[in-house]
């Protein structure tokens, strides 16, 4: 790897990092878990004057619930931590369904959540679970902290909206108000691939009625997409095949693909189709499979 | 009474000895070109073509030439006054350096910067400023024939269109009688798409001159450091005494590294002029985009049929896309390889191929991976359109194989395009597979699940190929011709040193070429190092690749050993004062034939050497055998598959793969078992999931791990490896045959017959590789073929 020049620094505090971050300014970059950062830098896409390595900063590496059932992750938070948490497995079924499926192994050694939604690539698996639990980002810059949700924190592809000396320091998801429930399906053509077709589903119920919902789509659009009426649809009312269906549906409709070597705009909005279906109706096991 | 040695126990034939190379390699102390480090050493980088086809019309080095720690920055024009802006390629063709007139694909050699240190170079690089003015693309062999298409080849005279070759084998007026006397014509239409072999560590050099001494070493990334030196010998005119090519432990090669890359020879001029080693390390895009990729041909296929399931007669006709360069490296006479080595296992009586190459807009050297010269297609092609014509004469796909195969009696056989195929047990090789896959219990599961709505799928390919070029009569890269050489030395304790012109690249050489000599003269396998890879030391040999080094090098090494064997036979009867006649062998020991009791080892024999020779005999024990095949050894394998694939994707997963082998005999099973479940994996990825294309633009889609894929432990499935099956060779002298490639060739069609056998309810003849979902759920969908690459990048 020969990336460009660059200046180098690892600061220990976050009001250090901040002051770095002014100083290098539209030039500067935060390095986190550096799994999209760093091979955009070896191909010299990416040629930043300043890296700022966060790594060196104290008390980011977690994940928490709050008493009210709020869950935070921090920024040096890894896939992996998320991949191997009991926390998740209990009480965040979306969450820990998409975390074995991001990247491979290596990737998760490494790799943040938090990084991966700054970076906002339209085929981000963890963009969509956020987006469908209506999370948001904690971004902590020179005048204190601000919270940012995640459906406002994307502006376009790769594009958000923080300032050149803020760094996204958390992730929230909001406390369920019923029972949780959910998934996340991803069609890839081997381990390590960008998803094919990504779909998020959190739903919340109570009793057989269903309180709240978020269904999200990953690279089916220029950005990841927040099927917000397929959601829509299903509140209020129990779970019911006609139901899903319409869900279905509505999402297909509000996808956006391309059609690429991975497949056909057609073929992509089918799977969209097909995984909001499995996912509200915990088809059978070609599910994981297909995943 | 001595007990005889037993052969397993020193790591003889037939043992599954451990591979002696992984000791440094597992241990991260293998020694690869990009390890070595030379006093004085500078860096090389490529400055590559963003376009696939476009006049150069300036080139503006000054910027680079300025940047602090650039030594030197060569272009094609620079280039061409010392006559080599172009190099001849294996296939006599020529092939650009660095860029003059025209760059021809995207990826291609415009500029080099030399530099201190590689990031410096790189930058250099950047500052290049090159103007191209942009031409019509070419992306495939149907625009390339297109009247008045742009002619790429402009450089060469008399070249007025795109075409490389029209070449013919086979006898079309018999085939012609026989299509007319069918009773039926099933006919096929395929691609197999590009591929790349893509090993892991790239391509690479460390070219060092020293201007004292006029000797000019190079480290470097080959399979074939012989022929490498023949080539910088005759096109640098320098003299071949003067020429050290040496190959270190190689990081995978799979046909990848024997082509002459320009990266090498900028690298050699630019230390020949700074008199200073000069490294060139190729990244994993230039080298996805650049160098020797595989396969890439379309075929337009038939076969008369006979209502009973006799087949009568094949037609073929191939349209291969060879790049900008025809740089085949590849040494047959034929223009489009071993192609014409499909159907060798059936009996068929007439064939015909017409096979028209082309040039395009995509990088050169279309041969290459794990595959004796487009046997891989070959394969591919002949197993897809049995299976087709199994369907369409509604004959069981096992049955319609096993009445056309070659029989067991019926060897040497002469097949139809004129190869020769020594032997084989054909039928019995089926019978494994189909016992061992559970096939009649198989069809009636599929009919239960088909009424459930489930797919399941059995794919069957079977198939003999020629593997281990020479015989030198027909084989020969520009005119050296194809044999090998083995030069064994025992020393005075009985220990052995082997030196091969073959050069592993992860094949397991150092093992297995130790049990041959041990197997020949019962010293134990451990007492014998193996050296490859160093022309002032190696003996000369014709590299590795094509499955050829066991074939012709392993062959050379048991001639050799025979040798040595003929003159210990003299020592021992010295030592055990008998005449020679009276001196029998076995392993490890001469004896008297009258007293068995009385004997001598081979070690004794090899101190009596130094030591202890008969008045008149040359001191020392060692020998050497140029070993020149009477003829390609033939291999056969049954490979049956089966799959569910899920209707509603079109995703598609392997519930059972079975293999069976006949490679002859097996030096080291283990080995040899490795060898297949690799090209198994291979197989798979490029049924699954492996290609390269090119947009309209000529932007080739591929050119990193993220787009060109690799299979990884998660998805490869399990292989179920047969073995009960051997056939001897019977003109290698330890009977065996080639295996490194036979999975990566027979495998591919066994999991696309597969996937077409679950969805022939469909009636969809074909879905081209790779059978991504996507394309499988098409067919399902519209019941249509899904042909050609798939689609890059479109605006709805």
């Amino acid at each position: 790897m020969y990336p460009s020049r660059f200046r180098y620094e690892a600061p220990r505090s976050l009001d250090e990092a901040i002051t770095l971050l002014r100083e290098g300014g539209d030039d500067a970059k935060v390095l986190a878990g550096g799994q999209s950062l760093v091979p955009l830098m070896k191909l010299r896409f990416a040629s930043p004057e300043l890296i700022v390595d966060i790594n060196n900063l104290p008390g980011l590496d977690y994940h928490r619930e709050d008493p009210d059932g709020t869950l935070h992750v921090g920024a040096l938070c890894r896939h992996v931590d998320l991949e191997r948490s009991e926390l998740l497995k209990s009480k965040q079924p979306t969450m820990a369904a998409a975390a074995p499926l991001i990247a491979d192994p290596i990737v998760r050694n490494r790799g943040t959540l938090v990084g991966s939604l700054c970076h906002a690539d339209p085929q981000g698996d963890w963009a969509s679970v956020a987006l469908a639990l209506g999370g948001s980002i904690v971004a902590h810059g020179p005048g204190g902290r601000r919270t940012i949700k995640v459906a406002d924190f994307v502006t376009g592809p790769f594009q958000n909206v923080l300032e050149p000396d803020e760094i996204a320091v958390e992730a929230i998801i909001p406390a369920a108000r019923g029972a949780r429930a959910g998934g996340y399906l991803k069609l890839e053509r081997r381990v390590g691939d960008f998803a094919t077709v990504g779909v998020a589903v959190a739903i919340e119920t109570s009793g057989d009625t269903v309180t709240r919902a978020g269904i999200a789509l990953t690279g089916v659009g220029g950005s990841t997409i927040g099927a917000t009426a397929a959601a829509e649809a299903l509140v209020g009312e129990p779970l019911t095949e006609q139901k899903i269906e319409l869900a279905a549906q509505l999402a297909a409709d509000v996808s956006r693909p391309r059609t690429d070597h991975r497949g056909s705009a057609e073929y992509k909005r089918h799977i969209v189709h097909t995984f909001v279906v499995r996912l509200l109706s915990r088809a059978d096991g070609f599910a994981e499979r297909a995943a | 009474m001595s007990q005889a040695l037993d052969e397993i126990k020193i790591g003889g034939l037939g043992a599954s000895r451990k591979r002696v190379e992984d000791n440094r390699f597992i241990r991260g102390k293998g020694n690869y070109v990009d390890d070595i480090v030379l006093p004085g050493m500078l860096h090389m980088e490529i400055l590559r073509s963003p376009l696939a086809h476009a006049r150069i019309v300036s080139i503006d080095a000054s910027k680079a030439w300025e940047i602090p720690g650039v030594h030197l920055v060569m272009t094609g024009e620079m280039m061409a006054t010392r006559n080599l802006a172009w190099m001849p390629t294996l296939s006599y063709d020529t092939q650009a350096v660095l860029a003059t007139d025209k760059v021809r694909f995207q990826g291609q050699e415009v500029a080099c910067v030399i530099a201190d240190d590689p990031y410096i170079a790189k930058d250099a690089c950047e500052a290049i400023d090159v103007t191209y003015e942009a031409l019509p693309v070419i992306v495939s062999p149907a625009q390339a024939l297109a009247p008045g298409a742009t002619v790429i080849r402009d450089d060469k005279e008399n070249q007025n269109d795109n075409v490389i070759f029209h070449w013919e084998v086979g006898d079309a007026e018999g085939t012609s009688r026989a299509f007319a006397e069918a009773d039926m014509v099933s006919r096929l239409q395929l691609h197999y798409p590009r591929s790349h072999p893509s090993p892991i560590e790239c391509c690479g050099s460390i070219a060092d001159f020293n201007r004292a001494t006029e000797k000019l070493t190079v480290y470097m990334t080959t399979q074939a450091p012989h022929i490498i030196r023949a080539a910088v010998a005759l096109v640098a005119e320098l003299p071949e005494q003067m020429i050290r090519i040496i190959s270190p432990d190689i990081g995978g090669g799979f046909g990848n590294k024997v082509p002459v890359y320009p990266g090498y020879v900028c690298s050699i001029l630019a230390s020949i002029l700074l008199e200073r080693p000069v490294k060139w390390i190729e990244d994993k895009t230039g080298n996805l985009i650049s160098t020797g990729f595989a396969r890439d041909v379309y075929l337009d296929g038939e076969m008369a049929l006979r209502r009973d399931g006799k087949i009568l007669a094949i037609r073929m006709h191939t349209d291969s896309d060879h790049g900008a360069f025809f740089s085949d490296a590849q040494p047959s006479k034929f223009k489009i390889g071993l192609m014409h080595s499909a159907f060798a296992c059936y009996d068929i009586p007439y064939a015909h191929m017409i096979s028209r190459g082309t040039y395009t807009n995509k990088a050169p050297g279309g041969v290459a991976y794990r595959c004796s010269f487009r046997v891989t297609e070959a394969m591919f092609f002949q197993e897809r359109m049995v299976q087709a014509a199994a369907v369409d004469l509604g004959m069981d796909q096992a049955e319609f194989r096993r009445m056309n195969f070659v029989r067991d009696d019926d060897f040497p056989h002469r097949t139809p395009f004129g190869f020769l195929t020594d032997s084989g047990q054909y039928g019995a090789c089926l019978d494994v597979g189909l016992k061992a896959v559970g096939y009649d219990n198989f069809l009636q599961q599929q009919e239960e699940a088909r009424s459930r709505g489930r797919l399941l799928g059995i794919g069957i390919s079977t198939m003999t190929e020629p593997l281990g070029a020479g015989n030198s009569r027909e084989y020969d890269i520009l005119g050296i011709k194809m044999f090998d050489s083995a030069e064994i030395r025992v020393h005075m304790t009985g220990k052995a040193m082997v030196r091969t012109g073959a050069r592993g690249q992860g094949q397991g050489h150092e093992t297995t070429w130790a049990q041959i000599v041990s197997h020949e003269l019962g010293l134990p396998a451990d007492d014998i190092t193996v050296e490859e890879g160093d022309t002032d030391t190696a003996p000369f040999g014709m590299g590795t690749y094509a499955s050829r080094s066991t074939p012709v090098a392993g062959a050379a090494i048991a001639m050799a050993a025979r040798k040595i064997r003929a003159k210990a036979r003299r020592l021992a009867a010295h030592l055990l004062e008998v005449s020679e006649e009276d001196v029998e062998w076995e392993l490890g020991r001469f004896y008297v034939r009258s007293a068995p009791d009385r004997g001598v080892t081979i070690q004794e024999c090899a101190m009596a050497a130094y030591s202890n020779m008969p008045d008149g005999m040359e001191p020392g024990l060692q020998n050497q055998s140029f070993y020149d095949p009477p003829n390609l050894t033939w291999p056969f394998a049954c490979y049956i598959v089966t799959v569910e694939v899920d209707p509603e994707t079109g995703v598609w997963d392997v519930t059972n793969m079975v293999a069976v082998d006949d490679c002859g005999v097996r030096i080291n099973p283990m080995i040899v078992e490795g060898q297949i479940m690799g090209g198994l994996t291979e197989a798979y990825a490029m049924a699954n999931m492996q290609f390269i294309t090119f947009d309209a633009e000529g932007n080739c889609v591929g050119s990193n791990y993220m787009d060109y894929l690799l299979p990884t432990a998660w998805e490869t499935p399990g292989f179920e490896l047969h073995s009960e099956i051997m056939t001897e060779c019977p003109h290698h002298p330890i009977g065996a045959k080639g295996i490194g490639e036979c999975a990566a060739v027979g495998g591919p069609a066994a999991f696309v017959n597969a996937v077409m056998d679950a969805i022939s309810y469909t009636g969809v003849r074909n879905v081209d590789m790779p059978m991504l979902p996507d394309r499988v759920w098409e067919a399902m969908k519209y019941r249509r073929d899904v042909s050609g690459a798939p689609p890059v990048l479109t605006d709805e």
